[in-house]
């Protein structure tokens, strides 16, 4: 469903994607390791359309379509999910308010029917028992004043009501207890299937404990340097990422 | 600039949908200011002798006063002598029912979503229609009068009512107030006069809707909303005003006074014509706002949405006489374009146990210049007396500009006052994280600037909503707003 080839990106003129390839199949989960600054946020930011981002070279295709050609809004419309590093507080938007008028924006340009009130405050509430989010942050503002587990909780309460074709997850680990972990990688596990493509985007082997991954991919300098199976991020976690780049560097 | 901030100017480049000029044949004045016209006006609406007196005092006060310069807004000198102080449209002939209000003017109204046409009328709502410097409708009156309620134009209570006019038109805001209540007081032509009896609850909700259609003509309103002890009564006003390339003035002065227990509810959406992209044109908006809570537990709240003119000066205030006297100001401002706004408020507490409240929101775009300025005064006798003051600025783009004036000035040491103020920007973070969630940018930033006035929305009457609600939308408040605003477009 997904395919980059030799994907080419810099930020102020610097060079920070060098020739990057990539492949998911829907039902596949991906997960890209790397050391800091290696381009991991680069390329998940790239795929949902962040701007700021030049793309100098190569082509991304999404389900048939020359992903980079479309509109941030419009790549989500199409199924692309980012859950973020770090979410974006909304002051005096309301939380529900917000992903009803996410889920309906989807909707709408997907030609179906807007979900209406009744069934949408049902699937919400049950939604976020799933994902252990207290049901009063529902009522508040998006995000604001929320803690960080909350956040990243919050984060995938909107994964899972928006159904996404591809869900990618910046760093989601990053900043959570061993329990907000685990509801996180439970929420991501429950929205595996056959159709689903999902890139896990980590810095630590641990979340992967718990959402096991089809490939792993090792990102550094800008490239995959490395690719296998779930077997890879065990032995990264064993021995770091130096002994790889070192490698690579020979 | 980045494209995301370019992306968002273009957005908020409004069009002005209320900028259509009614062709009619108008009775207006020549431009220029002396006792004559003073006189003239005074005349043609056939007012009692101590009405023309009292304007020929504040006429005669202004020319020795000079325009304030303390505010936080730059534009040209005005110059009074190029302004027609009085236009009037020609009746076709004698009016005597709305059947016979000139159709191009109810057409006008229609245009702009006000019907003064009783049988099409909202329910629930009556209706003064101010155009230039004459009521031309107020419906109804009949119905209102029924509960006592008195509403019509103020140069028709001058003639039905002069007792209760003379004892308290410029009670609350003196002619020597400032420079512009001088000049509205020397040459007001018209607005809206209410009066409540004691323990009534003002059965309608009340609205004025003010128009300014003629060149070079100034619009000098007065409003003056009377509630007797125990009464109730809401009040909205609107504004708006055709496209013109030359600079108008409208300097009003509205005087509230509530006696004990009596509560007034004064909101106001003024869509004045804000001039264009580059700052041409546009009204010069000078208005004196103040309320008196002249009884115990008298309440006065004031709720207003500022999106127009090229210039807004004004401060709504209260008076808090009364012991346990409440105040309460709510206010959304938008510059963007080239426009300046230095608004804000007052709250005198001179009562015990006397309470105000104030939520300001400034919203600035593009080139806008958004001040807040407020004071809040605790007289020696007002005992506990308490504010909590809230003052929230937002900006959009990185041209615009945000400032806070808050003075506060305590004499009594019980008092409790407490200032709270942001500045916040529309980010890029923010509008970024609501299209990878499938909104379109548009979208994005209405609902980012909506859910940052919130709190004042939500003091807005239902009236707004049914009017937006007539229009067939639902959220209908924030909706109406952003169509104002621009940021939606009208179906």
């Amino acid at each position: 469903m997904l395919s980059i080839k030799n994907l080419t990106a810099s930020v102020d003129g610097k060079e920070i994607l060098r020739g990057l390839d990539l492949h998911v199949a829907p039902g596949e989960v991906h997960a890209i390791m790397g050391p800091n600054g290696s381009g991991k946020s680069t390329l998940a930011h790239i795929l949902s359309g962040r701007e700021g981002y030049d793309v100098t070279g190569g082509e991304v295709e999404y389900l048939g379509q020359d992903l980079l050609q479309l509109e941030t809004e419009e790549r989500a419309q199409q199924g692309i999910f980012l859950a973020m590093q770090y979410p974006v507080e909304l002051p005096g938007v309301n939380n529900m308010t917000f992903l009803s008028e996410s889920m309906n924006a989807i909707r709408k340009a997907q030609g179906r029917a807007e979900i209406d009130t009744l069934s949408f405050m049902k699937l919400v509430k049950q939604k976020a028992r799933q994902v252990k989010l207290d049901e009063k942050l529902l009522k508040r503002s998006v995000n604001a004043g929320f803690s960080g587990g909350e956040k990243k909780r919050n984060e995938i309460l909107q994964m899972t009501m928006l159904e996404p074709k591809l869900a990618i997850l910046d760093e989601t680990d990053s900043g959570l207890d061993i329990d907000a972990l685990r509801t996180v990688a439970d929420g991501v596990n429950q929205l595996r299937s056959a159709e689903r493509g999902m890139i896990v985007v980590t810095h630590y082997q641990r979340l992967l404990d718990y959402i096991e991954p089809d490939r792993v991919h090792v990102l550094a300098h800008g490239r995959i340097v490395r690719s296998g199976g779930k077997e890879l991020a065990l032995e990264l976690e064993a021995r770091g990422y130096g002994w790889l780049l070192d490698e690579v560097a020979a | 600039m980045s494209q995301t901030s370019r992306e968002m100017e273009a957005l908020i480049e409004a069009e002005y949908a209320q900028g259509f000029i009614t062709q009619i044949a108008s009775d207006t004045f020549p431009p220029g200011l002396s006792e004559a016209v003073v006189r003239a006006i005074s005349e043609r609406k056939g007012e009692p002798e101590w009405m023309l007196e009292k304007r020929l005092q504040a006429y005669r006060h202004w020319l020795t006063m000079d325009p304030p310069e303390w505010a936080k807004i730059n534009h040209p000198a005005i110059d009074f002598q190029q302004i027609s102080y009085f236009s009037s449209p020609k009746p076709r002939e004698k009016l005597e029912s709305l059947d016979q209000v000139d159709p191009e003017i109810l057409a006008t109204y229609e245009k702009l979503g006000i019907s003064i046409d009783e049988q099409k009328a909202l329910a629930g709502v009556a209706v003064d229609a101010v155009f230039d410097s004459v009521s031309v409708a107020t419906t109804f009156r009949e119905r209102l009068a029924e509960s006592g309620v008195i509403f019509c134009a103020i140069s028709e209570a001058l003639r039905d009512y002069p007792d209760l006019v003379r004892q308290y038109i410029s009670s609350v805001v003196p002619y020597k107030d400032n420079f512009f209540a001088a000049l509205n007081s020397a040459v007001f032509s018209d607005g809206t006069f209410v009066y409540i009896p004691k323990g009534v609850r003002c059965p309608m909700e009340l609205s004025t809707y003010f128009r300014i259609n003629e060149a070079k003509t100034g619009q000098f309103e007065r409003t003056l909303i009377i509630a007797e002890a125990g009464s109730e009564v809401s009040y909205l006003e609107g504004c708006t005003a055709p496209m013109r390339d030359e600079n108008q003035l409208h300097a009003a002065v509205v005087e509230l006074v509530a006696m004990e227990d009596a509560k007034i509810k004064y909101s106001t959406v003024q869509n004045w014509y804000p001039g264009d992209q580059d700052g041409k044109g546009g009204i010069y908006n000078f208005v004196t706002k103040r309320g008196e809570c002249r009884g115990d537990r008298a309440h006065i709240s004031w709720t207003q949405v500022e999106t127009g003119s090229a210039v807004t000066w004004k401060y709504p205030s209260c008076i808090l006489r009364g012991k346990a006297s409440v105040g309460e100001f709510y206010s959304v401002a938008v510059t963007k374009g080239y426009q300046q706004a230095d608004t804000g408020t007052k709250m005198i507490h001179i009562g015990e146990d006397s309470r105000s409240t104030i939520v300001s929101k400034g919203i600035s775009a593009m080139h806008g210049s958004n001040a807040y300025r407020g004071l809040v005064r605790v007289a020696a006798k007002a005992e506990n007396a308490r504010n909590h003051t809230r003052c929230d600025s937002l900006l959009i783009g990185d041209r615009c500009a945000a400032h806070t004036f808050p003075y506060i000035e305590v004499k009594n040491p019980t008092a409790k006052v407490e200032h709270e103020a942001t500045t916040s920007k529309v980010s890029e973070d923010q509008l970024f994280y609501c299209r990878q969630r499938g909104l379109s940018e548009e979208d994005a930033v209405s609902m980012i600037i909506n859910g940052f006035c919130k709190e004042v929305f939500q003091e807005l009457p239902m009236e707004i909503e049914h009017q937006a609600v007539e229009r067939g939308k639902s959220d209908a408040k924030h909706k109406e707003f952003n169509r104002q605003c621009g940021w939606q477009r009208d179906p």
